[in-house]
C-alpha cells in the first residue's frame, strides 16, 4: 500500500468517523429490522420474582437515575410500572438521586398508572420524593419510612396517606426494586439494606455498571438484575411491551458492530505503518 | 481545640453508627435514630454551602473579568433561576416553570452530553485502542468479543444452542462470569477491607484528611 494512501488511513479525519458513527445510530432508528431477543437467566429471574409476588403485596422502588441515564433505564422503568399494575402491586417510590423525581413522573403519566390502570395515588402508590444523605437515608428507612419521608412529593403529611400506614420499615415491604444508574444505587442498597435487613432485592442499572453487580446476583444478594439497553430490552419482551429498549437494539446492534469494523482496521493501519517505519 | 472537637465528634459518631449493629436496645436504638436525624439535617446544609461556594467562586470570576467569566454569569444566573422557581413556585404540575425547564432543557441538555460519549469512543476505537502488547492484545480480543456477544446481531452472526461453545453470546457469557466475576470479586473485598481499615482510622482519629490536615 503506497505510504501516503497508509498514512492518509491511519490518521483519517475524525470527522468522517463521527458521520459513520451518527448513520450507525440514525437510520436503524429510521428504518427498524426486528432482530430477535434472547431473554438471560438474569432478567428471567427478575421478571419471575415480581411475577412471583401475591397480589396487592407492597414494593418499594428507588429510583436513582438522572436525564444522562434515562435511554438506557427508562425502558426498564416503563415496563416495571406495567408489570407493577397489572400484578395488581401496591408501591411506595422513593430517590436518592435529585432529578429523579420529575422523570418518575413522567413515567407515571406515560404508563397511565392513574388513568389505564386505575391505580390510586396515597392508596396504591405513593411517590415520597427525594430525599438527600444517601446511605444515611437508607439507614434511615430500615428504622422508619415515615420519619425519613415526613411528606410525599405533594407535601401531603404521610399520617394522611392511606398506604403508608401499612408500611414503615423494610421488613414492611415485599421486595426493594432499584432503578440505579450510579452510587448511591445497587451497591450501597446491597451493602446498607440488604445485607443487613436481609429484604429480596432485584433491579436494574446502567450497562457500563452490570459487570460490577453481577457477582451480587451470583450470590443471591440480589434475585434478578436487568443491565443496559439490553437487559431493559429483554425485560420489555418478557413483560410483553416491545418499547424504546427493543428499538434501540438494532442501533446498538449496528454501533457495536461499527466499532469492532473501527477496531480491527484501526489496528491492521497501525501495523503496516509501524512496518513501512521499520 | 476545633481540632479536638471535631475529632470527639468523629469518634462519637463513628461509635455509635457502629454499636448500633450489636445493640438492639430499644434506648440506644432511639439515640442512634436520633443522630442520623441529625445527620440528614447536616447533609441538607451541605446544599447551602454548596451553593455559596458556587457563587463565590465565580462571582469572583466574573467581578475580575477571568477567563470564561460570560459562561459564570450563565451558571449563576441558571442556578439562581432554577432555584428561585423551585422555591417560589410549586413543582408538583407538569406545567409548572421549574417542571417546564427541567423536562425541556435540563433533560435534553444532559441527554445530549451523554450522548457524545458515542463519538468519543468512535475515535477512541479508530486511534487509540491498539494491540501494542500480548496484554493489551487479549483486552481488545475479550472486548470484541463481549461487544458482538451482547447484541442480538451478533446471536444472529453466529450463536444459537448448536454453535460451537454457544457462539458469540455463549462465549460472552463465560467472559462475564468467569474471568470478570473472579476480578470483579477481588476487586470488591478490596475496596471493603480498605473501607474498614480507612473508617478504623478516622474514627480513631489516625486518619485526619478530612479536617483538612495531612493524613
Amino acid at each position: 500500500m503506497p505510504g501516503a494512501l497508509l498514512r492518509k488511513l491511519e490518521f483519517v479525519d475524525r470527522r468522517w468517523l463521527f458521520l459513520m458513527m451518527a448513520c450507525a445510530i440514525v437510520i436503524p432508528l429510521i428504518f427498524p429490522v426486528p432482530l430477535p431477543i434472547a431473554v438471560t437467566d438474569m432478567v428471567q429471574d427478575l421478571y419471575d420474582s415480581i411475577e412471583d409476588l401475591p397480589e396487592g403485596s407492597v414494593v418499594l422502588v428507588s429510583v436513582d437515575y438522572d436525564p444522562t441515564g434515562k435511554p438506557e433505564l427508562e425502558p426498564f422503568h416503563v415496563a416495571l410500572f406495567h408489570q407493577i399494575a397489572r400484578k395488581k402491586l401496591r408501591m411506595v417510590i422513593v430517590s436518592l438521586w435529585s432529578p429523579a423525581p420529575p422523570l418518575t413522573e413522567q413515567v407515571i403519566a406515560e404508563v397511565g398508572l392513574e388513568t389505564t390502570y386505575g391505580m390510586e395515588r396515597g392508596v396504591d402508590f405513593v411517590h415520597l420524593g427525594f430525599k438527600e444523605g444517601r446511605q444515611i437515608v437508607m439507614e434511615s428507612m430500615g428504622r422508619s419510612l415515615r420519619q425519613t419521608f415526613p411528606v410525599d412529593r405533594d407535601r401531603t403529611p404521610v399520617s394522611e396517606i392511606p398506604l403508608m400506614q401499612e408500611v414503615d420499615k423494610y421488613d414492611d415491604f415485599a421486595m426493594l426494586i432499584n432503578i440505579s444508574a450510579g452510587s448511591p444505587g445497587v451497591k450501597e442498597y446491597v451493602q446498607v439494606v440488604q445485607s443487613q435487613y436481609g429484604i429480596k432485592m432485584t433491579g436494574a442499572c446502567t450497562a457500563v455498571s452490570g459487570p460490577d453487580y453481577v457477582p451480587y446476583y451470583d450470590s443471591g444478594q440480589m434475585l434478578g438484575l436487568a443491565a443496559g439497553m439490553k437487559g431493559a430490552a429483554e425485560y420489555e419482551v418478557l413483560v410483553g411491551l416491545p418499547g424504546s429498549a427493543t428499538a434501540g437494539m438494532v442501533a446498538q446492534s449496528t454501533t457495536h458492530l461499527l466499532l469492532v469494523a473501527f477496531i480491527v482496521f484501526g489496528n491492521v493501519m497501525f501495523f503496516l505503518a509501524r512496518k513501512r517505519r521499520s | 481545640m476545633k481540632r479536638a472537637v471535631s475529632l470527639t465528634l468523629t469518634f462519637i459518631a463513628g461509635f455509635l453508627m457502629m454499636a448500633d449493629f450489636f445493640v438492639p436496645h430499644a434506648s440506644f436504638r432511639g439515640v442512634v435514630a436520633e443522630v442520623r436525624q441529625w445527620g440528614l439535617i447536616v447533609v441538607a446544609f451541605t446544599y447551602v454551602l454548596g451553593v455559596a461556594n458556587v457563587a463565590q467562586v465565580h462571582g469572583r470570576r466574573i467581578s475580575r473579568r477571568e477567563s470564561d467569566w460570560f459562561n459564570s454569569i450563565v451558571l449563576v444566573g441558571s442556578m439562581a433561576g432554577m432555584a428561585g422557581l423551585g422555591i417560589f413556585h410549586s413543582h408538583d404540575s407538569p406545567d409548572s416553570p421549574f417542571i417546564w425547564l427541567f423536562n425541556h432543557v435540563y433533560d435534553p441538555l444532559s441527554s445530549t452530553m451523554f450522548a457524545l460519549l458515542a463519538f468519543f469512543i468512535t475515535s477512541a476505537a479508530y486511534r487509540a485502542f491498539r494491540a501494542r502488547s500480548v496484554e493489551a492484545a487479549l483486552l481488545l480480543g475479550a472486548a470484541i468479543l463481549v461487544m458482538l456477544g451482547q447484541v442480538p446481531v451478533g446471536a444472529a452472526i453466529w450463536g444459537g444452542e448448536d454453535a460451537f461453545l454457544g457462539g458469540f453470546p455463549g462465549i460472552k457469557d463465560w467472559i462475564m462470569s468467569v474471568p470478570n466475576m473472579a476480578a470483579k470479586r477481588a476487586i470488591l473485598m478490596g475496596a471493603a477491607l480498605g473501607a474498614i481499615s480507612t473508617g478504623i482510622r478516622v474514627i480513631l482519629g489516625i486518619e485526619r484528611a478530612h479536617l483538612g490536615g495531612g493524613g
